[in-house]
């Protein structure tokens, strides 16, 4: 599938936003973070611009982004759809969060009950961006039990690493929740991805040549002639295929910069306080960040679709 | 609504196509774009029409595929359309209700008015059928032709969709597959119609009828000098032409 720009920085942009917002939220019920402005304040604006900056781009390469507003109609069927009321619901306990941390004088009680809300919605919004994908029976690489696992996996372990940068200068009990939940997600991604790729080598795709044309009974069937000299929008759109030597050096990359450098920067970082410890932070969120980019691209470019095998793919 | 209908559709319209016959011409798609650059999804746009890399929506594709090796191998014809399945989840996953089936006739169309161009729809679509068009913004995919089916404007005969009507070598067949009785069903039935992809699920509409097996041929005759020549005026015109 071509990885496109707009939605690989779109699912992770948000992914990081909703993260953000379900660590904020997490602190804020347990406690370690109080109304009051300050660092919590600027971290639920930076979840609230994470997530808008995803959306907007995602929005605006629409064919008519002008039309948007009818994608809230069909949640009925389309996780599109759900995941358009989701992000839109999610707005208000995220907004009125970030207003209730503007004031210090706000009943604990409320502030936790927004905070609930806050973090189901983000849950919620990342399962719908996941079952976009999950749902799509002729892509295997998508349509499997992995791909949910992988969306908040990752959504979470670049949100609490961005958490983490946020409080480890204070070297405070937010710093230590934040970063042992960094790492814990970190940990489990590095293990998600290795076997969501394990996966990938072995499985055969949903069909074949001789399915999609129904000619097996003749023998092995291969594509003669294509319909047309020129590429077409199905040939462009699913006929992205990246080669296998440039998959395995992606794949390293995003387990060394997504998982492993962020996971030892912040398990550093933990001890300390101060300006060595928010330069250890920032460091893993930036580099948390740069390995989900290079994990989505290779989420699409490394997923086959069976359209192609009307175009000479051998399998799907 | 992109629910698909709650009932099974009483009619299903569809084509049936046959792989035995079809000679690779290009004709049904020429004349589907044709006709469809005017019709329910116009225009079927172009880009670079003229230039070095011409591109554009087409319903209907023709692809040529070999299938077998050494004697048993043979080429085969394979046109290409959207199949109006039953299970449509180029329908379901349509997050603004662009996509439908229609409850009276199973056919499966695009509202241009309302497609916001997510491009969702085409992936959803294992057979590739759907296409964006770029200069517009929404997608399109094949109609069945409805502007002519049910066009009270044109001839009886000519309601069939454009593809069926331009066939040359009568591979494309179009009717209704719920009914058992009508003659698209009862070729199915004959020929053994088969779906594409069945394992995907989507139960398309649209049935494929497999090339027959090739005929075993008697082995020529050893003697053709000791055929007896024609005689008289014809004889002389025979030999006169075989030189
Ligand atoms: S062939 Fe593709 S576009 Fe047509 S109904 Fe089936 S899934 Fe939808
Ligand atoms: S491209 Fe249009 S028809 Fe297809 S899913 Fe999106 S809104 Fe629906």
């Amino acid at each position: 599938m071509h990885p496109s720009t707009s939605v690989i920085f779109f699912t992770v942009a948000s992914g990081a936003g909703y993260g953000l917002l379900a660590a904020l939220a997490l602190l804020a019920v347990i406690g370690l973070i109080v109304p009051g402005g300050g660092l919590p304040l600027l971290g639920l604006l930076l979840a609230l611009g994470l997530i808008t900056a995803g959306l907007l781009s995602s929005t605006l390469h629409l064919g008519h982004p002008e039309r948007a507003w009818r994608a809230f109609s069909q949640w009925r069927s389309s996780w599109l759809s759900r995941e358009g009321v989701a992000s839109v619901a999610t707005y208000l306990p995220a907004v009125l969060l970030a207003a209730l941390f503007v004031r210090a004088d706000v009943p604990r009680g409320l502030v936790v009950a927004v905070a609930v809300l806050a973090f189901a919605g983000a849950v919620a919004t990342v399962v719908c961006t996941a079952m976009i994908y999950r749902s799509l029976k002729p892509i295997g690489a998508w349509h499997n039990r992995h791909t949910v696992p992988g969306y908040l996996i990752i959504g979470a372990a670049t949100g609490f690493a961005v958490a983490y940068a946020l409080f480890a200068g204070t070297g405070s009990s937010a710093a230590w929740v934040a970063g042992i939940g960094a790492i814990v997600a970190l940990s489990a991604g590095f293990l998600q991805k290795r076997a969501y790729w394990r996966f990938l080598d072995t499985e055969d795709g949903p069909a074949s040549p001789e399915s999609a044309t129904g000619l097996g009974g003749i023998g092995r069937v291969r594509l003669l002639d294509p319909p047309h000299t020129g590429p077409n929008f199905v040939m462009r759109e699913m006929g992205y295929a990246v080669a296998r030597r440039h998959a395995e050096a992606l794949r390293r990359i995003v387990l060394v910069a997504g998982f492993v450098v962020p996971a030892w920067a912040i398990a550093l970082g933990l001890g300390l306080a101060g300006g060595l410890a928010v330069g250890l932070g920032t460091v893993a969120a930036v580099s948390a960040l740069l390995g989900a980019v290079v994990e989505r691209w290779l989420f699409f470019a490394e997923a086959r679709h069976t359209a192609m095998l009307y175009y000479g793919a051998t399998r799907s | 609504m992109t629910s698909l209908p709650s009932a099974p559709p009483a009619r299903k319209l569809g084509l049936v196509i046959d792989l035995d016959t079809c000679v690779g011409c290009h004709a049904c798609a020429v004349n589907c774009k044709e006709w469809n650059t005017g019709g329910h999804s116009a225009p079927l746009t172009d880009t670079d029409a003229y230039g070095m890399n011409p591109s554009g929506v087409w319903f209907n594709r023709i692809h040529s595929f070999e299938a077998g090796d050494g004697p048993a191998g043979r080429t085969v014809n394979f046109p290409r359309s959207c199949l109006h399945c039953d299970e449509a989840d180029c329908v379901t996953v349509c997050p603004t209700g662009a996509s439908y089936k229609r409850t009276e006739d199973g056919i499966v169309l695009v509202n241009p008015d309302t497609c916001i161009g997510c491009k969702l729809c085409s992936w959803a679509c294992p057979y590739g059928a759907r296409e964006y068009d770029e200069d517009e913004g929404v997608m399109k995919k094949c109609t069945l032709c409805v502007d002519r089916i049910e066009n009270q404007n044109l001839p009886e005969e000519d309601r069939v969709p454009a593809c069926v009507s331009t066939c040359p070598a009568h591979a494309r067949h179009f009717g209704d597959l719920a009914d058992p009785a009508s003659a698209v069903s009862k070729l199915v039935a004959e020929r053994g119609g088969f779906d594409l992809m069945p394992e995907l699920g989507y139960r398309p509409v649209n049935k494929y009828l497999p090339p027959r097996p090739r005929a075993v041929l008697p082995a020529a005759p050893a003697a053709e000098a000791q055929e007896p020549g024609l005689p008289g005026f014809l004889g002389w015109v025979d030999r006169i032409l075989s030189r």
